[in-house]
């Protein structure tokens, strides 16, 4: 039973990480179209992001999902369940995360900007150097609080029959009729949030290094 | 002095808010080695004047130059501005030192010095390094190489802003009120400094309501009001003998208080 619930867990780690490696950069390049000044580019993504956030993550994976076989025709294998539940945990996440960069984009004092300038940084520079390590700090406990969200959310694919810990367990439940599956899924994903807020907590007193 | 060319030029620059003029045709030109104090009542145009001279703001005409270089120039009265290249290359020629420091906070104080110079001027990380602790030293701030920015005093910061922006190397050095932000007893030891750099004779303009010092260490004065340049001179004559209404007055408040 372990064994399996174990091999559920593996799972949920690769949508926990693979997601968190999609859409933490992605979410930066959709705050920054977000505040673009290209009008049309930031109504675009505001949308993107009003329908991420506005509609259930479930229907997202299912819409993704099912898209390539109503749009083009392709048949649907084993292998699309996975990377179409990835695929809307990435783009539902970045527009969360998108939205937190964003606050933090703009708390950044503008005296930053014209120190940099007049020292002749690029805007890559800029960005780069001076106003994403300090959006960095300001924003993290917002994004750890996303975070500790994805660990459950991961359990979401269930419904789209991807074998992650939960529908594991919730297999080992009906066919050995016992909770014990259920109680010992729970202690895996409490411990591994556990896990997620001392890496939080230790990058959070990394950075504790300064105030402004 | 008029033999040599300035260090920068400006000439008939107008700058406008919205509707509010703030820049009513100005001109000014700061030679090698001089040191311009800007005094003026608050709202006068002065950190606008900056702002427009570091290309901070973009003025709507006038020109603008530093030495050879020419960033702007008029052309049927509306300013235009020199392409990218010319713009990177002025910037490399001046620097400014802001009333609240603008320091990065998450860099320890050598970082804030020299990091500039070397991932913007591409500059040798060993000889900037070796310049950037003279001018810790200079400033006063021996030990404090490691620190970062929110562990010093205010006085101290702007010693730092201040070794950041002549780590660059520039042709002359903008202030603006660079005392403002601070308590009484640490405007001295930024004011010393500023005092040290025009023995050295950098060429500087500061804006500032400190008279004394304005009158003890610029070589001219440039009293601003209402958008213009109300009257300059040296700096002795203006302090002392200011010839206009509204300089009498101006100064005439100081005094009292
Ligand atoms: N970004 C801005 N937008 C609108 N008005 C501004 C802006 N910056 C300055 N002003 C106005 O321009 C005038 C001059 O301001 P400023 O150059 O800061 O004067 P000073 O530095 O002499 O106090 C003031 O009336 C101020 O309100
Ligand atoms: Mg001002």
């Amino acid at each position: 039973m372990l064994t399996m619930l174990g091999e559920g867990f593996l799972v949920t780690l690769q949508i926990f990480f693979l997601t968190l490696i999609g859409s933490l950069p992605l979410g930066i390049v959709v705050a920054l179209g977000r505040m673009s000044r290209f009008k049309p580019l930031a109504l675009i993504v505001r949308f993107y992001i009003s329908v991420m956030r506005g509609t259930p993550l479930m229907l997202q994976m299912f819409a993704i999902y099912f898209a390539p076989y109503y749009v083009f025709g392709i048949e649907l294998t084993t292998d699309s369940k996975f990377n179409a539940t990835i695929i809307a945990f990435i783009i539902n996440y970045a527009a969360y995360f998108a939205e937190i960069y964003r606050s933090g984009i703009q708390s950044i004092p503008k005296g930053q900007y014209e120190a940099a300038e007049v020292l002749g940084y690029s805007r890559l520079q800029t960005f780069g150097k001076i106003v994403l390590p300090q959006v960095v700090k300001r924003i993290l406990p917002a994004m750890g609080n996303e975070i500790i969200t994805l660990v459950k959310d991961t359990s979401l694919a269930f419904a789209i029959g991807v074998a992650e810990m939960f529908s594991t367990a919730k297999a080992l439940v009906a066919s050995q009729v016992s909770m014990v599956p259920f109680v010992i899924a729970a202690v895996f994903y409490w411990v591994f949030n556990f896990v997620v807020e001392v890496v939080l907590n230790r990058v959070e007193k990394k950075l504790d290094y300064y105030h402004d | 002095m008029s033999d040599t060319n300035p260090i920068v030029r400006m000439a008939h620059v107008k700058k406008s808010f919205g509707e509010v003029e703030v820049l009513k045709d100005i001109s000014l030109e700061v030679y090698p080695g001089e040191v311009v104090a800007v005094i003026g009542p608050s709202g006068g145009g002065k950190s606008t004047l900056l702002r427009c001279a570091t290309l901070l703001e973009t003025f709507d005409a006038g020109e603008l130059s530093y030495g050879d270089l020419q960033v702007a120039h008029t052309e049927g009265g509306k300013a235009v501005y020199g392409a990218k290249d010319v713009i990177k290359q002025a910037k490399s020629r001046f620097g400014l030192v802001f009333q609240n420091y603008n320091l990065f906070p998450h860099y320890t104080v050598l970082k804030n010095i020299m990091d500039a110079p070397v991932s913007v001027q591409k500059r040798d990380k060993a000889e900037v390094e070796r310049q950037a602790r003279e001018l810790i030293a200079k400033m006063g701030l021996e030990g404090n190489e490691g620190k970062v920015p929110c562990e010093l005093s205010g006085g101290q910061q702007q010693r730092v802003s201040i070794a950041r922006a002549l780590c660059m190397n520039p042709e002359i050095v903008f202030f603006d009120e660079p005392t403002s932000a601070l308590d009484p007893e640490l405007t001295g030891e930024v004011l010393k400094v500023i005092k040290q750099l025009a023995t050295e004779h950098m060429t500087m303009v500061v804006v500032t309501h400190e008279m004394q010092f304005a009158r003890d260490v610029a070589d001219r004065i440039v009293f601003m009001d209402g958008g213009v340049i109300v009257e300059e001179g040296p700096a002795d004559q203006v302090i002392n003998h200011p010839q206009h209404k509204r300089t009498q007055d101006f100064l005439a408040r100081y005094e009292n208080n």
